[in-house]
């Protein structure tokens, strides 16, 4: 069990990287917890399978290293990195038992067979399968396969980290739920360190303590997703995590002070030095805009019921600014003034929260 | 669910298909089992004989002698090809330029016919003039494989394990190529072997093209004749005759159609029996 330290990592999947693009990690600087459950959000393309696999070892960084605790493994194989990984599809070795399967990753180590066999039912108690230790791996449900998955990595004692990559793909949604807990729940009981590759933020809020969000091979944000919610440090973060994501509209700034629609907009932040030529834009979440008898004026575009809410839609010239009201709240009709919260109104300078550039 | 509509007339739509089989194979295999059943003589005349030939067939010393080879090359070559097209396939990589070439160097001497192939291989190890036979020669062996019943039997081997391999390997290969990457990473980070990974991960996926390629290879193999026919003519001796040889002889040979067609009734049983074995053995405990 160790911290684990990502420094300085790139990596292109080309021989030659030339340009910028070619990256398909720009630069990551990371630090996990011993013990901490962690996500790591984004969508296809965005380089966290790829990020995945270096820690895994499964792919060796172009430039950077790699620490667990001070033993730096960038060169070391999968094996030794005492890793477990789960895949996106189930990986299970067919003409074995759920037994045999368990018991794999002990006995290509040489583990005596009597700490096997003790080692392999602990787990199998802890995981529920039980009942099933006897029977065929094949003959599974793509759920029970994951599980003995998972249970490979966890039959090893000395296991650092523990990694899933999308691992609920292929589960049904209804046994989504039940998995879901259920890893938060062993998480909680044996405490290791687990990392969670997905595109679906409710699967990464719902398990992780905190969320590294990926964007174009970079980490926009690290933080708890409370953080994420109320202070998104970039543009991405904002509309990629929330439904609907933050409104984002361009603005002018004038003696470090927002204008928009040839208003003032207060914001929780402000540009002191915004550089010339720079894009500036204002970000507020729709749960923190609401109707007001003045300020910014708008038409109301159309109304979405969400259930417990509705997502009223309203445009100011070509700007969308979304709204989210509670289900009986009364929506105006055709014009309107909108005013945002000032403590969850955010000022960006090129896509990064400013002040805060990286 | 609703009762289902019976309509007979759908059976015409059948009709075609069923001719079309009738004609080109029940029709000629109905033939030969009315010549198995008859004694044959000029002028179109015809005895019924019952089982007679069944009987002659079964109980002739030729018969188990070519029975006996034939089952014999098909066991070598079987044991050759099979694992030495799956270990060919573990040996080639897996893309990029290299792959492609591997590929069409494999897929050339599945494109020679096969009386060129036998051709090529008469002339090749020809103790005087072909470039293997006189090689041998030079190199000290005593080799004459149309003389020498082991060295006959040892070039058609060769030869049949240079014609067909590569459709074992080629066949392996695809299956290799079907297995997903996170298999391999999964067996890496479990600690696996070289060994246990194609114990455990590649020998099961290849299970079913395997099935596919023994089948093929066994009736090719039972029923191979034109190479050897045109490499060693069934010789020296009666050393090469293999069923098919043995068949054509009776029946075209010596036109003996009787003994010919229970023969080839005996011949396409045997094939098919020892198909349906080989298939249930190979998918032993897949149901369920």
């Amino acid at each position: 069990m160790a911290k684990i330290r990502l420094e300085q990592l790139r990596h292109s999947y080309l021989a030659k990287p030339a340009r910028e693009a070619d990256w398909a990690l720009k630069q990551v600087d990371l630090q996990w917890n011993d013990g901490g459950a962690y996500a790591l959000l984004g969508p296809s393309g965005c380089g966290k399978t790829t990020l995945l696999n270096i820690v895994s070892g499964l792919l060796r960084p172009t430039t950077g290293r790699i620490r667990f605790g001070d033993e730096d493994v960038t060169d070391s194989p999968p094996d030794r990195r005492n890793i477990a990984q789960v895949f996106q599809f189930p990986v299970v070795y067919d003409t074995m038992s759920v037994y045999d399967n368990l018991a794999f990753p002990l006995r290509n180590r040489g583990v005596p067979e009597a700490q096997v066999d003790s080692r392999v039912r602990e787990i199998a108690a802890l995981l529920d399968l039980e009942a099933m230790l006897p029977q065929r791996a094949a003959g599974l449900t793509a759920d029970g396969k994951q599980k003995i998955s998972l249970g490979r990595g966890l039959v090893r004692s000395d296991v650092n980290v523990i990694m899933f990559d999308e691992p609920l793909t292929v589960i049904d949604p209804h046994l989504k739920w039940r998995l879901r807990s259920q890893l938060k729940e062993l998480h909680q009981r044996i405490g290791m360190t687990m990392i969670y590759v997905t595109h679906d933020q409710t699967e990464a809020m719902t398990f992780a303590d905190r969320v590294v969000v990926m964007h174009e091979g970079t980490v926009v944000q690290v933080g708890t997703p409370v953080e994420l919610f109320e202070r998104p440090r970039h543009t991405f973060v904002g509309h990629f995590i929330g439904s609907p994501g933050m409104n984002i509209l361009p603005c002018e700034v004038e003696h470090g002070v927002a204008r928009f629609a040839g208003l003032p907009v207060p914001t929780f932040n402000s540009s002191s030095g915004a550089a010339a030529g720079s894009r500036t834009e204002i970000g507020v979440r729709p749960e923190f805009v609401r109707f007001a008898d003045q300020g910014i004026p708008v038409r109301v575009v159309r109304v979405a019921d969400a259930g417990r809410h509705q997502i009223v839609e309203t445009r100011h010239g070509d700007a969308v600014i979304r709204v989210l009201l509670d289900e009986h709240d009364p929506v105006p009709q055709y014009q309107a003034h909108l005013g945002f919260d000032p403590a969850f109104t955010h000022l960006y300078v090129d896509g990064w929260l400013a002040g805060e550039a990286p | 669910m609703s009762a289902k509509t019976v309509n007979h007339r759908a059976w015409w739509l059948v009709l075609p298909v069923v001719l079309l089989v009738g004609f080109n194979a029940v029709v000629p295999l109905m033939t030969v089992v009315n010549y198995s059943v008859q004694e044959t003589f000029g002028n179109n005349r015809f005895f019924f004989e019952g089982v007679k030939w069944f009987s002659e067939v079964v109980h002739s010393a030729r018969f188990h002698d070519s029975l006996k080879r034939q089952l014999i090359f098909t066991a070598i070559i079987l044991a050759i090809e099979i694992p030495l097209g799956v270990a060919i396939a573990l040996a080639m990589p897996r893309k990029g330029f290299w792959s492609s070439v591997c590929l069409v160097l494999m897929s050339m001497p599945l494109l020679i016919p096969w009386n060129v192939v036998g051709a090529m291989w008469n002339i090749f190890a020809l103790p005087d003039i072909g470039l293997l036979g006189w090689t041998l020669n030079k190199l000290g062996l005593d080799y004459n494989y149309t003389r020498q019943p082991f060295a006959a039997w040892a070039t058609l081997i060769a030869m049949d394990v240079w014609h067909w391999t590569s459709l074992v390997a080629l066949l392996a290969y695809a299956g290799l190529s079907a297995i997903p990457d996170a298999y391999y990473q999964a067996a890496k980070i479990d600690g696996a072997s070289g060994w246990a990974v194609f114990r455990h991960v590649q020998l099961p996926k290849l299970k079913h093209v395997l099935t596919i390629a023994v089948l093929l290879r066994f009736m090719d193999s039972f029923m191979i004749y034109t190479e050897p026919v045109v490499l060693t003519g069934g010789g020296p001796g009666n050393a090469t005759t293999l069923l098919s040889i043995d068949l054509v002889k009776i029946a075209l040979g010596q036109f003996d159609l009787g003994p010919a067609a229970a023969m080839s009734l005996i011949y396409f049983l045997i094939i098919l029996l020892l198909s349906w074995l080989f298939y249930r053995v190979m998918t032993l405990g897949e149901e369920g």
